[in-house]
């Protein structure tokens, strides 16, 4: 066994230190009658004979590596520097546990706190975690910290249907136990409808940006409304579309939530991702997850630790407001590579590619024969096609073309069946845009 | 460790100072110190009423949180503000300058529940 | 200990009876290692007399000028649309940054951190064992990295294939026929789990069941579960032996318990001596049982919980299987079930849609949610990049070597326990399970506590162990070796545990400066959480 590195001799030393003959007589305590079960797993490989099974079941599956890909729907196929990769590599970063004793943890201390500055300039609020599951969880942490904000007395949530699908299921499996009602995404609502819903029973009122049919709704009076009636307004946001577009804090945003795997971490089968969340200070003691703060060592030296410890369960236990202990950390690292190698200048041309890009593909379809995209209001770089046919079947035709198109919305949206959801990155060439036009029409 | 025998106290070592139908409340000595650096402070706001046995705010220091419970019941009149930016004053006057909120006492036989000086000094002799 | 003095009776070598430690350690007074000089100068040893550095490393923001790059990205190969004037953000502040600049930066601050792959890791309840490299190779496979998560089922064959095979391995390590391996992390497979102990009395009618006992030893991410889930937790004391109190636990269990969440070996790393009476007591009043599978370590091929009666557990893929911990995360937190909970699974699992024709052929692997489902906890299918690395580790160590896991976990964690028995008081002294728990003080030297001998561990070139849990043992110190270990590395350690014991009664100042050879020294906590510094970057002018 390559990982433990005892010899029969060292075994046998170690056994008389302890006094026993066997291993096993270490167990004596487990009960008898259950000791030492079969276990019904094959036999031990070598490292090059799993390395090539796992190579075969990689090779199986339908990749943005080998086939050129419009869907995005919560997770996007970027460009990712090599630097990232590289970096996270380094065992000093992966290979530590979370930094609770801080003057061995330096490293990782102080790249969250500049992934939490950076998460801070990029969506306009004062204060960031060091991370949550993801997206989704994100958003859930967020109801419990309205609810909080509420003293517990404010007990309605409105979700926009705008808001991804998965998101909200997450947000009501996390609330099951609670005495939240959680209203506004069941129909077709829009804006002005979820801003009827506010009264003064309303913990908070979230909203996608952009949403998830890629658009920007017009939020020039959302919040002002929400704080009015003294509701959070609460952001699920792409990162990406940040760089463009105005902050959350610029329109008025007290808690931003969003997923973090468009910042250099690869689409992965859906995880690890990266769950990012930022509010105002007066919220900070209210969130959930670790903080890391500035301060000083006893020789007056400029170091990090994690702070505002007592809201976390080790400490507070069962009142604790969330249960979470391990995060993302190692995500959260990748984004903070990903935001210093592309910078104030690389962002930005990152997210004009996509919203270019995205442009151009929109138009192109819109123009084929049986096709139309919402162009209603401003998009990102994710559009809403009208198909002629089922989406599955559009699908299919374009994989045997080796493109993997977008998402089926019929599923999640009942009057959207023959509706498409496609994304378009930088990373789609002028090319692959034709092609996909071009299979369409054929379709 | 100073008792003062001026005030009452309760299990959550929260002190209370009944004058009239006004009460002053705070967090004894022992709390003080078991909690330590205390660094963040807070209370309801004035108007609220709120019963015997609640929590009426949360006191933290660094590596430690508390909820603050009312000795007695009533409706906050006064809440000591330059306290919540200073709440290190606790842990150097908790008596005096760290005072919490007043309250207008809604029962005073409430307070037959709570303990003197003197058996507070035994319970915490026994902790 | 009844075996203390017992001789071994299996013949030894001649020098093998001595199996403590005898390795000296030279008590380290200087900066030995890793001390970053100021911000400027590059890892080579110091000039004599260097200023005290004011910073480690510059931010990456104060690294940066006006106008660098750090990407060349490709230019534009579509006509330009339209941007929405009106809609854009203005300036955005972030670093501006050279490649070079941002891979010495990283670099440095890597090398500001303890881990694995630089030394010993002893933090007990966190399973620091080597994380294999191979696992780092396999989950960056292009076919897994760059394989959208809502990609059809037909396409995400392998995936699928290996989700389900996990699954089935995990279960049978277990001795649950049902897993889920949505979870995100520990603290998720424990919600996931108490929210199925909620649907499953709610959808038998049983409303009455409020409360979730909790031994006053459990982990804190327990107690807060059983709140988000919307319980109440209810502790309950530990006997002499540090066992749950089965008195206490009689009188608590009535038709109000919904069930027991319990931490097998417990967190003192003790195998509970009365595991069936207490799984029989809770499950006689309508209850379930819960295991927090943190400590999986000192289980695999020893005892399967599911088989012991558990109705649910959770398994820590970032403890028990390798995967690394990454500085905080990412981790996997799978459940397991039994058939009584198997409809309240959380989603999406993996599932054969269709068996295959042949035996030549595969089956079609699809992704399902479970009956009467808790529902989503993330979005997508779970951490899978955990998953593939979880999967590489038990297929290279197979049946045998899951079980030589566990015995040398334990092995390792015994064989430090009895060294140190004699400087350092043990509760509760008797064969422990992967780790154990020791009071980090001794009565003679009151002032000086567990944080004090972490600190100077830090001095000998070790990480510390867990400090101040369980909270029910003072000055606690939990001690996880791990299988992957040596003896040498154990014996060294041993030896500067020894040493400080030592110092802490001679010379107890090295003990309270400690550390003097970390790249900082103690620092002012209380600062950082009354000055509350948490972001680097000016408030935009917008907001003022
Ligand atoms: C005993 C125990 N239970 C639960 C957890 C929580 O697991 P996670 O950190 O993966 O959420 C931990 C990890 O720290 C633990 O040690």
């Amino acid at each position: 066994m390559s990982y433990i590195p005892h010899t029969d001799l060292e075994r046998q030393q170690m056994l008389a230190a302890i006094g026993v003959t066997t291993i096993e007589d270490l167990f004596e305590a487990v009960p008898s009658s259950h000791r030492f079960p079969r276990l019904n797993l094959p036999a031990p490989l070598s490292e090059m004979e799993v390395s090539s099974e796992l190579q075969a079941f990689a090779e199986a599956n339908e990749h943005a590596g080998e086939f050129a890909i419009f869907r995005g729907a919560g997770a996007y196929h970027h460009f990712s520097p090599s630097a990232i990769n590289h970096l996270l590599l380094r065992g000093e970063f992966y290979t530590a546990y979370t930094p609770y004793q801080p003057e061995l943890s330096q490293g990782t201390l102080q790249a969250t706190f500049e992934y939490q500055s950076m998460l801070c300039a990029l969506t306009g609020m004062d204060a960031a975690n060091a991370s949550h599951y993801d997206g989704a969880t994100s958003l859930a942490e967020a109801v419990t910290v309205a609810y909080e904000v509420g003293r517990g007395k404010r007990k309605k949530v409105i979700l926009s249907p705008g808001i991804h699908p998965m998101y909200r299921e997450v947000t009501r499996t996390y609330h099951q136990g609670r005495d939240i009602k959680i209203v506004g995404d069941k129909g077709r609502a829009d804006l002005s409808d979820l801003i009827d819903m506010l009264d003064e029973n309303t913990a908070m009122l979230a909203i996608q940006y952009p949403n998830y049919f890629g658009q920007i709704e017009d939020l020039a009076k959302l919040a002002e409304k929400v704080h009015e009636v003294g509701a959070l307004l609460v952001m699920v946001v792409n990162p990406t579309a940040l760089a463009l577009f105005k902050s959350p804090g610029e329109l008025g945003a007290d808690i931003v939530v969003g997923e973090g795997q468009p910042l250099g971490i690869p689409l992965s089968f859906g995880g690890p991702y990266l769950g990012f969340f930022a509010c105002r200070t007066e919220y900070v003691r209210k969130i959930a997850g670790r903080i890391v703060g500035e301060t000083v060592d006893t020789q007056g030296r400029k170091a990090y630790v994690m702070t505002l410890r007592p809201r976390e369960q080790d400490i507070r236990r069962d009142k604790a407001s969330s249960n979470i202990c391990t995060n993302q950390g190692l995500m959260a690292l990748a984004a903070c590579i990903y935001l210093s190698l592309m910078g104030k200048h690389g962002l930005r041309k990152v997210a004009e590619l996509c919203y270019h890009k995205a442009h151009y593909a929109a138009a192109q379809i819109d123009a084929l024969p049986g096709y139309s995209v919402d162009m209603s209001k401003p998009f990102f770089h994710e559009f809403v096609v009208k198909c002629p046919k089922p989406v599955s079947e559009v699908n299919q035709a374009l994989i045997e073309r080796g493109i993997i198109g977008g998402v089926d919305l019929g599923a999640d949206y009942p009057g959207m069946t023959d509706h498409m959801l496609l994304a378009v990155t930088e990373v789609n060439s002028k090319d692959e845009i034709d092609a996909l036009v071009e299979a369409l029409k054929q379709v | 460790m100073k008792i003062p025998t001026d005030v009452k106290y309760t299990k959550n070592d929260e002190w209370v100072r009944i004058e009239g139908d006004t009460a002053t409340i705070g967090i004894s000595d022992f709390a003080q110190d078991a909690l330590n650096d205390i660094v963040y402070l807070e209370l309801p706001d004035v108007g609220a009423a709120i019963e015997q046995g609640k929590a009426f705010g949360v006191v933290e220091s660094v590596k430690a949180a508390s909820d603050l419970y009312m000795p007695i019941g009533g409706t906050v009149t006064e809440v000591n503000k330059p306290l919540v930016d200073e709440p290190e004053t606790i842990n150097t006057d908790p008596y005096g300058k760290g005072w919490m909120i007043k309250i207008k006492v809604k029962n005073a036989a409430e307070a037959d529940s709570l303990m003197d000086s003197a058996a507070y000094e035994a319970f915490c002799a026994d902790r | 200990m009844s075996k203390k003095n017992k001789k071994p009776t299996a013949t030894l070598p001649a020098d093998a009876t001595n199996g403590a430690a005898t390795t000296v350690v030279e008590s380290p007074t200087e900066p030995a290692v890793e001390v970053p000089p100021a911000a400027s100068s590059t890892d080579a040893t110091l000039p004599a007399k260097a200023p005290a550095p004011q910073v480690l490393e510059p931010l990456i923001y104060d690294l940066g000028s006006p106008g660098r790059v750090g990407v060349l990205l490709p230019a534009l190969d579509v006509p330009e649309a339209d941007l929405p004037k009106d809609l854009l953000r203005g300036d955005l502040d972030l670093p501006e940054v050279s490649e070079l600049q941002v891979v010495r930066h990283f670099v440095k601050l890597s090398q500001l951190n303890f881990a694995i792959d630089k030394g010993f890791y002893p933090l007990g309840s966190c399973t620091m064992k080597y994380n294999p490299k191979l696992n780092e190779d396999t989950a960056r496979l292009p076919g897994f990295a760059h394989l959208h998560p809502l990609t059809d089922d037909e396409g995400a064959q392998g995936a699928l294939a290996l989700m389900h095979q996990l699954q089935g391995w995990l279960g049978e390590i277990s001795g649950f026929r049902h897993v889920s391996i949505a979870p995100a992390a520990g603290a998720q497979g424990e919600f996931a789990g108490i929210l199925m102990i909620r649907k499953y009395h709610l959808e038998r009618g049983d409303t009455k069941r409020t409360k979730i006992l909790i031994p006053n030893s459990a982990h804190g991410t327990n107690p807060a579960t059983v709140t988000m889930a919307g319980f109440t937790a209810v502790e309950l004391p530990a006997d002499v032996d540090g066992n749950v109190d089965l008195e206490a636990l009689r009188a608590a269990c009535d038709d109000t318990v919904a069930g027991m969440m319990i931490t097998v070996p417990n967190t003192l790393g003790l195998f509970e001596a009365h595991i069936l009476e207490v799984i029989q007591l809770v499950h006689d009043c309508g209850g379930l049982m819960y295991m927090d599978g943190a400590n999986m370590n000192a289980l695999m091929g020893v005892v399967k919980p599911g088989e012991l009666g558990f109705d649910v557990m959770h398994y820590n893929l970032h403890k028990t299987f390798s995967t690394p911990h990454g500085g905080g995360g990412p981790g996997s937190g799978p459940v397991g079930v039994n058939e009584k909970l198997a409809p309240y699974l959380p989603g999406p699992i993996a599932a054969i849609i269709e068996e295959a024709a042949t035996p030549e052929d595969a089956p079609l692997y699809g992704l399902v949610m479970p009956e009467k489902s808790i529902g989503r906890l993330k979005a997508f299918h779970g951490n899978f990049g955990m998953h593939v690395r979880a999967y590489t580790y038990i297929r290279i160590h197979g049946a045998s070597g899951i079980q030589n896991i566990t015995r040398h976990a334990v092995l390792n964690a015994n064989y430090i326990r009895v060294n140190l028995q004699g400087e350092y008081t043990i509760p509760h002294n008797r064969y422990c399970g992967h780790e154990f728990v020791l009071e980090g003080h001794w009565e003679d030297v009151p002032d000086i506590h567990a944080l004090d001998i972490s600190k100077r561990l830090m001095d000998y070139g070790f990480h510390p162990p867990t400090n101040y849990f369980p909270l029910i043992v003072p000055e606690a110190l939990m001690i996880e070796p791990t299988e992957t270990e040596d003896k040498a590395t154990l014996d060294t350690f041993i030896s500067a545990m020894k040493q400080i014991a030592a110092e802490a009664k001679s010379d107890p100042d090295l003990l309270r400066t400690a550390p003097r050879t970390a790249p900082v020294t103690r620092l002012d906590e209380k600062r950082a959480a009354k000055e509350l510094v948490l972001c680097c970057r000016p408030i935009p002018e917008w907001a003022e």
